[in-house]
């Protein structure tokens, strides 16, 4: 068999044409969002400016509001139970915009409960707080284990909880939104506000971990 | 709003095929209102471009890990676990099998 003996049309197209190989690392669903994105802006639905000022709002979300309203909870009382109760308006006084929410609930964690959050149904979270939620919660092992083994996962990030803290798994899959207010660490009665801010992972405000120990702040 | 908090309930199992918010797991399954959380728009008329009216009153819905799971969850029996559930997918249940 020579050489040239293969079917024509078969050989790497990118060979040819370098942006085809660009183009075809798009998944099929990334494909059909950007065919969707097209459409709508082609028939006036939105403007590519929506699109992009949609994108600023959200990359300007970060787990770092949901650290300020913990640390703030964890030095004020009056504020925890703001936060508690109204959460909304608790957003309101720290100058965090949560009015892109329908509504939030905080679900504290005590020396006798942890709350857990997850989505089995999609993936809702409080992005217009917390921005866009990491990769594992979106995936099909996180969204199944979490309801049935939540303790299994939780040891998989490295949180061993003993038994005689109850565990209560939040399955956010309606209107609600849910932020865990994770217990203060020990050893940190010196720290400021702002250091304390910074002992508060994304993480710990789905969950899976506690706030981190002073010794891990750098 | 038919239920307060403390009431028991079942959930409804219907199957239907088109969008629904209620997790096929607590679907048949026993709990308690634990809040009530509001009223909204029902998703299963919003998912096909309705108007989502009226609105449907929204619980938080707590159910005992082992009356979900039974034997299969292997961790703590004082685990619970909690879901948003709309009224027309809720009963009025007697009491929690296995309650005394």
């Amino acid at each position: 068999m020579s050489e040239h003996d293969h079917v024509h049309g078969d050989h790497d197209v990118s060979q040819h044409d370098p942006e085809a190989a660009e183009r075809n690392k798009v998944p099929f669903y990334g494909k059909r969002i950007y065919a969707i994105r097209e459409l709508l802006i082609a028939r006036g639905v939105l403007s590519r400016e929506d699109i992009q000022r949609q994108i600023e709002y959200m990359d300007a979300r970060s787990p770092a509001n949901g650290a300020r309203l913990v640390a703030r909870a964890w030095v004020d009382p009056a504020f925890k139970q703001r936060l508690l109760s109204d959460p909304k308006a608790a957003c309101a006084e720290m100058g965090i915009d949560a009015s892109g929410l329908t509504e939030f609930v905080v679900l504290e964690n005590t020396e006798t409960v942890h709350n857990l959050v997850v989505c089995t149904l999609c993936s809702c979270y409080p992005r217009p707080i917390l921005g866009r939620p990491p990769d594992w919660y979106k995936s099909f092992a996180y969204r199944s284990r979490a309801v049935v083994e939540p303790r299994a996962v939780m040891a998989e990030f490295g949180t061993r909880l003993p038994d005689s803290v109850e565990v209560r798994v939040f399955d956010s899959s309606a209107d609600i939104r849910y932020l865990v207010l994770p217990l203060r660490p020990p050893g940190t009665e010196s720290l400021s506000e702002a250091e304390l801010a910074e002992l508060v992972t994304r993480d710990s405000l789905i969950g899976v971990t506690e706030a981190q120990a002073p010794a891990f702040v750098h | 709003m038919k239920f307060r908090p403390g009431d028991l309930v079942r959930v409804q199992t219907f199957a239907p095929t088109t969008h629904v918010r209620t997790p096929a797991y607590v679907r048949g399954k026993q709990g308690w209102i634990e809040r009530v959380q509001g009223e909204f728009r029902n998703p299963e008329s919003l998912a096909y471009a309705g108007d989502g009216l009226p609105p449907q009153p929204l619980y938080m819905v707590g159910f005992r890990q082992v009356d979900l799971w039974q034997d299969r969850y292997a961790e703590s029996p004082a685990d619970s676990l909690y879901v948003d559930i709309y009224e027309h997918w809720l009963e009025p249940s007697a009491s929690l099998e296995g309650t005394q």
